[in-house]
């Protein structure tokens, strides 16, 4: 029993102690003099690598969510006779859950574990070692213009995939069903709030973009540089970020709605 | 002991060890400047981990290294990475850049150390490149090449900034005999061209003994011998004699530590 508590205790300051390393790399990674002209191009490149390549996937995703959502609330709102709330409904739970939530999933499936092999093979074939032996800072010229990169991607896909996704229900809703245009579109702009419900859904995509982000480059930087330790690592990024996501969801929308 | 003349890298009573295993224990080495000096020693002995001392990305639990008059684990981060740029390092796998062409891996020190105009990089970096064989090469990606040549382009990066030491990490480990003879002429020619002083990590015993000026044997955290290749080939002792011959057993065992074989044998697991 005490062995068990002593085990538990163990494992628990483990975790603790992963959680400060991976905020010192991080510090040490963003904080320092800022070089412009050498760190703009390289967070271009990652923006292309992390942001421009997952497009095609938050698009087809998001077109087809919105679909699912116009179909869905059509078949249930019709038995009140309230179908052209349709608009109002699919904007809503896109813009304010399931764009940053299911995007930041995506993107930790397609970008974050993508980052966390990268780097892992980078230390492996000692890339990092001889960056370091050169004279170069690994942690300002490979975790940083990638941190950077992530977290101003994930809203700009966010924000793409609500779009999409509105018009996946338009298209479902308006020239499918034949709710009728003016009211779907009225309605929805009646509803959809600035403040309370687009700047909090960017809000919790900015959130999102910094942990999964964070998760996968510390993973990719800590993990042991064999065959089993970068699946490893690549499978741990996955795995925490898509809970940290639904968990930190949770949390975000109890402060942000909680109260309503 | 033998002492140098001119000595570049003095490291004295150097301990360092991993998690309870003790790598070093009270080392001693100096390396001349402008030659040729190898470190040997069966795998896991840490000789990897001596070049890592010495470039700082290590720390020792006790003891100095001083490069140049400077000591290197008492440096600070600007200090070291200036340092740094005065060391060049083959790594064994080669370490090139997957994401950029054998060019840009050559040009990249310079790039970061100097202010040189893209003229001057592209005239250095084809010099470099020349020297190792491989100007033809410039356009490929690194995947494209094969291990020796991977090694070569290594080669061609770790002097681009002329650097005072070279330090190389099992640079034969690994590679046909074209390949091996080639880099072996690379390594004696290129020190002796450029006049900096070279280190080199290895237990591919003809080649190392062929080229070093000086060789130090390690073994169990300590250095067992210490000479000129005559005297290394020469020594009586029984440990560096099997290192030397290659005999599967000897002061170094053959078995892991382990219980009693016969009596593991006839227990119930």
């Amino acid at each position: 029993m005490l062995d068990l508590v002593a085990r538990l205790g163990h494992k628990g300051l483990k975790k603790l102690e992963a959680f400060g390393s991976a905020g010192v790399i991080l510090m040490q990674a963003l904080v320092a003099r800022p070089q412009p002209f050498t760190m703009l191009p390289l967070v271009v490149k990652q923006i292309h690598f992390v942001g421009v390549l997952s497009l095609i996937i938050i698009v087809v995703s998001g077109l087809f969510i919105g679909m699912v959502l116009g179909l869905q609330g059509y078949t249930i709102l019709v038995d009140y006779g309230s179908e052209q709330a349709v608009g109002q409904m699919v904007a809503l739970s896109l813009v304010r859950e399931l764009a940053p939530v299911v995007t930041a999933l995506l993107f930790a499936g397609r970008a974050g574990s993508a980052l966390t092999a990268e780097i892992g093979l980078m230390k492996a074939t000692e890339q990092l070692s001889s960056l370091e032996m050169i004279g170069v800072d690994p942690l300002r010229r490979i975790i940083a213009p990638r941190f950077w990169a992530g977290f101003i991607c994930l809203p700009v896909l966010a924000t793409i995939f609500s779009l999409v996704g509105i018009m996946g229900g338009a298209l479902v809703g308006i020239d499918w069903l034949g709710i009728y245009e003016g009211s779907f579109w009225s309605n929805m702009q009646n509803s959809v709030d600035f403040r309370e419900d687009i700047l909090n859904g960017l809000i919790k995509a900015v959130v999102f973009g910094f942990v999964v982000t964070w998760i996968a480059v510390f993973q990719g930087y800590d993990c042991v540089p064999t065959s089993e330790g970068i699946s490893d690592a690549t499978t741990k990024t996955v795995v925490y970020s898509s809970l940290s996501v639904l968990a930190l969801d949770f949390v975000l929308t109890a402060l942000m709605f909680g109260d309503l | 002991m033998d002492s140098f003349e001119d000595v570049i890298i003095d490291i004295q009573n150097l301990s360092f060890a991993r998690g309870e295993r003790a790598i070093y224990n009270n080392v001693d080495i100096q390396v001349p400047r402008g030659k040729i000096t190898a470190i040997m020693g069966p795998s896991g002995t840490g000789k990897t981990t001596l070049l890592k001392l010495i470039g700082g990305q290590l720390k020792p639990d006790q003891g100095s290294i001083l490069v140049a008059g400077k000591d290197i684990p008492r440096l600070g981060r600007r200090e070291l990475f200036d340092m740094r740029a005065r060391m060049g390092m083959l790594f064994q796998s080669g370490a090139l850049f997957t994401d950029i062409s054998v060019y840009e891996n050559v040009a990249f020190p310079l790039r970061v150390h100097t202010d040189l105009s893209e003229e001057m990089i592209r005239d250095v970096v084809l010099m470099k490149l020349h020297a190792v064989g491989l100007r033809g090469a410039r356009d490929l990606m690194p995947s494209e090449l094969s291990g020796g040549m991977a090694r070569r382009v290594a080669l061609a990066r770790a002097i681009a900034l002329d650097p005072e030491i070279v330090m190389y990490d099992e640079p034969f480990a690994g590679q046909d005999p074209i390949a091996m003879g080639v880099l072996v002429n690379l390594i004696r020619r290129l020190n002796r061209a450029l006049g900096h002083t070279s280190i080199i990590v290895s237990h591919d015993i003809q080649e190392t003994l062929g080229i070093a000026d000086y060789i130090y044997l390690i073994s169990d955290a300590e250095v067992i011998a210490r000479g000129t290749p005559e005297e290394i080939a020469n020594t009586s002792s029984q440990k560096v004699r099997q290192f030397i011959d290659g005999l599967p057993d000897g002061p170094v065992p053959f078995h892991f530590p382990a219980g009693d074989y016969q009596s593991e044998l006839l227990q119930d697991s």
